[in-house]
């Protein structure tokens, strides 16, 4: 019963998208108050449905009605029930309806926070979302139903959900990340209303500012906890491979990092903004074609869903119609009048056209790299394999850049800044990254250029942002007072750059300083290295809720002293039968330590990796630092307006999908 | 901080000789590097998408084997990329060598910079050329804005 | 004149759409052979019945074969198996058996019972010519030419329909030439 009830709401909730997507749009175009008003109930009932939906989907996995051929695929009654909850986006049918559930959150979102909106603006905002969300209801119900039944052969027990699934982090990342991919979708809706009224100024950048902020934040984090899982779980201690995937989580990451710098620019000083819009229908197109890559089969990955052309044809169908429509509109209604604006070549503007060059530049090697294959393929050229050793060429001296200019950057003013003054201030900075760099790289004893850059451009960074701090909190009440007067998005933008800062310094350092070691080791044995002694000290075995699983035990010891003790797993699930290596990691803020058992050599000696990895933490502590400081910035006073405007609702955006889980649970 | 370098530097000083053998060892450490350099730049053919280090197919363990041979032989690092790109075709290289084909992989990110950059300059020069500087906001927009958001502009 | 420019995203999104669209429903984990074109890799292998018999890459002059790489650890080898033997038998198919990284009394065992579809077989047990022919998972069949170029290769169950559309219009192919 409860299936086909899932089924109907889905069927009343695409009725109601169709409504959203023109209902409000004659409204906006006749002018007629009545009907735009219907936008923010249907985006209500929207979501409503679209919630309960969900809702009936995790109750089928919770109560493990194997019915459900999604269900049937992708758990098992062995499961924990965390992972059964989680499960529920662990496959294709499931994740897409999460996808649709975060596009209606969104959606509601946006109905709640724009009260002091023109309606005009609003309705048409909406019903771009509501466009959007008519062509997602439809690939879900015509190509990928969640609520299918295997009747009357109903299967005694599920397929189990993936062994590389059944983790913490999967629970919290799929969520995370579509919340950002989803997230741009506002700003689109905000850029093609903005072009059908041809209203593209100051005002439409300052809407469309803390949405960009948040979904970006979101999708930080996103990528942050994808990397950390296929950091510990996929049981070989790299933290990016690279993979057609990451890159598609990344391309709009860099779109939207360009986005936010460009709408800053937009609101300030009102220019670029053909190019601003031209970002903001981009980076949502490049959420779409990850979506696309994601769950078409185009390309080979280790995380792509099970491919189906079907469910591919459909997709491409909804991003042609998507993408096409809108970037056609774009062409024939985006401003090429240049605006009268005097740019001194130190100025802020610059530094940030300059900044959007770079990461632009670089979202497009990402994408030719991730889709050169395709198309070399497509064109008779035969099969290519483009991965790490290519990007960390390409990719590395692009990022190093946008390092050294946002350092400059930080201290230009808007319209002009004059070059001895700014020379001056960058001195300090310069000297002090030198040495801390000369610092690091002394102190690892091992000099690659690269290493020297990384480490010198995160330093740079960093005493850039901080000096710039220092100089603005001047004040004669005392410093504590100029800090206090400084604003939220300031502070949101300070940590912003340390983020990224501690980012690139914990990149750079893990991947010219880290050690591994595969060794051949016996119980009783020991490796080293530097000054650490891994002693493999005997081997067991335990069960788990679903798989059996044998473990070393391994001691960790620095001049006798025990630093850790590490049990690193080979796993066998009971019902995929596939043996899973889990990692021993002792994490610290300076080095994790990582042991993994691979296979079985000889009577009881085992291929053992170790490793030493330095500052791999700062890694994802700068993606959390870069996504806090992103949400303080949307906390800024300029925008509280719209939190008194709906006590009823939550804060933010993020709260409102805190409220579905739990509805759902 | 500096402390945390010391202690950093410390560990790192020497890799002493290991207690127990390693599953592929080298003489040198320059040649553990190439190997491991090499083994992390070329793709497992069975694979879903993972370099021969990381893979634990066979066929990624049987060509591990075969660097490892050839490197222990003498060969250099083009002599092993090139063995098996004659078995397994350009698709075990990572990274892809510039040629006819590739050329545009790896010239089109220069050619978004430089254009960028030369795009850049021309906003700049375009705007030297008009004498009079206007404020870019008009008024009426900007007083919209702050109607509609009720907020100061103080931020920076 | 300037709005023109603004086309250009437009038209790249349609050129990538016109792609992607390619690629849909191919398989992304096909690969072509690195050896098309080129001879088979010399090698001196034992026979599998025979072990004192040691044959050369001069096996395959004289006439169009198919070389089978298989083993009895390979649960796909044994979906393709009856299909071979009735190719060998039927119509006359020249096979060349590879018997890669095996146990030779398993593989003997194998034979015996499931009958022989190989005008020859080659034991392989290192998998040395399978690593050098760039055999990436068992089983694959090539078709070589009478002068013992690789002209194609297989990976996966040949089954009729592999055979019809696939492999026998080159094997008549490179047979008409020969």
């Amino acid at each position: 019963m409860y299936p086909e009830l899932g089924q109907f709401t889905l069927i009343l909730a695409l009725l109601l998208s169709v409504l959203l997507a023109t209902v409000p749009l004659v409204g906006a175009i006749t002018g007629r108050e009545s009907l735009m008003g219907f936008s923010r109930p249907l985006a209500a009932g929207l979501f409503v449905f679209v919630a309960i939906a969900f809702g009936i989907l995790t109750h089928s996995f919770l109560v493990d009605d194997f019915s459900v051929a999604y269900v049937a695929n992708n758990s098992n009654s062995m499961l924990p029930w965390y992972f059964k909850f989680s499960a529920v986006w662990g496959g294709h049918e499931g994740s897409l309806l999460l996808w649709i559930l975060m596009l209606a959150g969104w959606t509601l979102a946006v109905a709640v926070f724009s009260r002091r909106l023109p309606t005009v603006m609003v309705s048409q905002v909406l019903a771009v979302m509501g466009m959007v969300s008519v062509g997602f209801l439809l690939f879900i119900l015509m190509t990928s139903n969640p609520f299918n039944r295997l009747l009357p052969n109903v299967p005694a027990d599920g397929a189990d959900l993936n062994p590389l699934l059944q983790d913490f982090g999967l629970i919290i990342h799929p969520p995370m990340l579509y919340m950002g991919y989803v997230g741009f979708s506002v700003a689109f809706a905000f850029a093609i209303a903005a072009l059908i009224n041809g209203r593209l100024d100051a005002a439409w950048a300052r809407w469309s500012r803390p949405w960009t902020t948040v979904a970006w934040a979101f999708l930080s984090v996103g990528i942050a906890l994808g990397s950390w899982w296929a950091y510990y779980e996929l049981g070989w201690g790299g933290w990016w491979f690279w993979d057609p995937v990451e890159n598609a989580s990344l391309l709009p990451w860099l779109a939207g990092t360009a986005l936010m710098h460009s709408l800053a620019v937009t609101e300030k000083r009102g220019v670029f903004k053909s190019w601003t819009v031209l970002l903001a229908i981009v980076t949502f197109a490049l959420s779409l074609l990850g979506t696309f890559l994601v769950r078409s089969g185009v390309l080979t990955s280790v995380h792509a869903f099970a491919s189906d052309p079907t469910r591919g044809a459909f997709l491409l169908g909804l991003l042609a119609v998507t993408i096409v429509s809108s970037l056609t509109l774009y062409a024939f209604r985006a401003p090429v009048v240049h605006t009268r604006v005097r740019y001194g070549s130190l100025s802020r503007e610059i530094f940030l056209l300059l900044n959007n060059v770079l990461l632009v530049s670089s979202m497009l090697l990402v994408l030719v790299g991730t889709l050169y294959p395709l198309v070399l393929d497509y064109m008779g050229g035969g099969r290519l394999s483009i991965g790490e050793p290519f990007y960390n060429t390409t990719f590395s001296p692009i990022a190093i850049a946008v390092g050294l200019l946002l350092g400059a950057g930080i201290f230009s003013r808007w319209k002009k800044t004059d070059g001895g003054w700014l020379g001056r201030k960058l001195l300090w900075p310069a000297a002090i990254s030198l040495l801390v760099a000369a610092a690091v790289v002394a102190g690892f004893g091992n000099f690659t250029p690269w290493a020297f850059a990384g480490v010198f451009t995160a330093a740079w960074v960093t005493v850039a942002t901080v000096a710039d701090l220092w100089l603005k909190s001047a004040s004669r009440q005392g410093r504590w007072h100029g800090l206090r007067r400084q604003s939220r998005s300031y502070y949101g933008m300070v940590l912003g750059h340390l983020g990224m800062a501690m980012t690139m310094a914990g990149a750079t350092v893990v991947s010219n300083y880290g050690v591994e070691r595969d060794v051949r080791m016996a119980p009783g044995e020991t490796a080293e290295i530097g000054e650490l002694r891994f002693t493999f000290s005997e081997m067991g075995s335990r069960q788990g809720a679903n798989f059996v699983a044998q473990y070393g035990r391994f001691d960790i010891t620095r001049e006798g002293e025990l630093v850790a003790t590490l049990y690193p797993e080979k796993r066998q699930y009971h019902v995929q039968r596939n043996v899973m290596t889990e990692a021993g990691i002792d994490a610290g803020l300076t080095r994790d330590l990582f042991v993994a058992l691979g296979e079985r050599v000889g009577d009881d000696a085992w291929a053992v990796r170790i490793q030493y990895k330095p500052l791999i933490r700062w890694l994802w502590l700068g993606a959390l630092f870069m996504a806090a400081g992103g949400f303080l910035a949307i906390a800024d006073r300029r925008y509280r307006i719209r939190e008194r405007a709906s006590e009823t609702a939550s804060s933010t955006p993020g709260k409102a999908e805190g409220n579905v889980v739990e509805a759902v649970s | 901080m500096a402390r945390v370098l010391l202690l950093l530097s410390m560990m790192m000083v020497s890799l002493s000789a290991a207690a127990i053998t390693d599953v592929y060892p080298f003489d040198s450490d320059a040649d553990e590097a190439r190997f491991r350099t090499l083994v992390a730049e070329l793709r497992c053919p069975k694979c879903q998408n993972q370099n021969i280090f990381d893979s634990n197919a066979p066929i990624a363990k049987d060509m591990r084997d075969e660097v490892y041979r050839m490197l222990l032989d003498g060969a250099s690092d083009q002599e092993v990329k090139d063995a098996l790109v004659n078995r397994f075709g350009e698709f075990v290289l990572y990274k892809p060598e510039f040629n006819q084909r590739t050329a545009l992989l790896w010239v089109t990110p220069l050619i978004a910079i430089l254009g960028g950059i030369l795009i850049v300059i021309g906003v700049v020069v375009r705007s030297r050329q008009r004498e009079h500087s206007t404020v870019s906001l008009t008024d009426d927009e900007r007083r919209k804005a702050e109607r509609i958001l009720g907020g100061d502009d103080s931020a920076s | 004149m300037r709005r023109i420019l603004l086309f250009i995203p437009v038209a790249l999104a349609v050129a990538l759409g016109i792609v992607l669209f390619a690629g849909i429903g191919k398989d992304p984990t096909h690969l072509e052979s690195a050896l098309i074109g080129k001879p088979v890799p010399a090698f001196a292998l034992a026979d599998l019945q025979n072990p004192d018999r040691v044959h050369h890459d001069d096996v395959f002059k004289g006439q169009v074969s198919l070389l089978n790489v298989w083993g009895t650890w390979c649960p796909a080898c044994r979906d393709e198996h009856d299909d071979l033997v009735r190719l060998a038998a039927e119509e006359g198919v020249h096979i060349i058996g590879l018997n890669y990284k095996d146990n030779r009394d398993a593989a003997l065992q194998w034979l015996s019972r499931l009958g022989n579809p190989y005008a020859l077989s080659l034991f392989d047990p290192q998998g040395k010519l399978g690593f050098d022919l760039g055999v990436y998972g068992a089983p694959e069949t090539y078709v070589v030419d009478a002068d013992g170029i690789v002209r194609y290769r297989h990976v996966g169950v040949v089954n009729d329909q592999v055979w019809n559309e696939i492999l026998q219009p080159l094997v008549r192919q490179y047979g008409g030439q020969g």
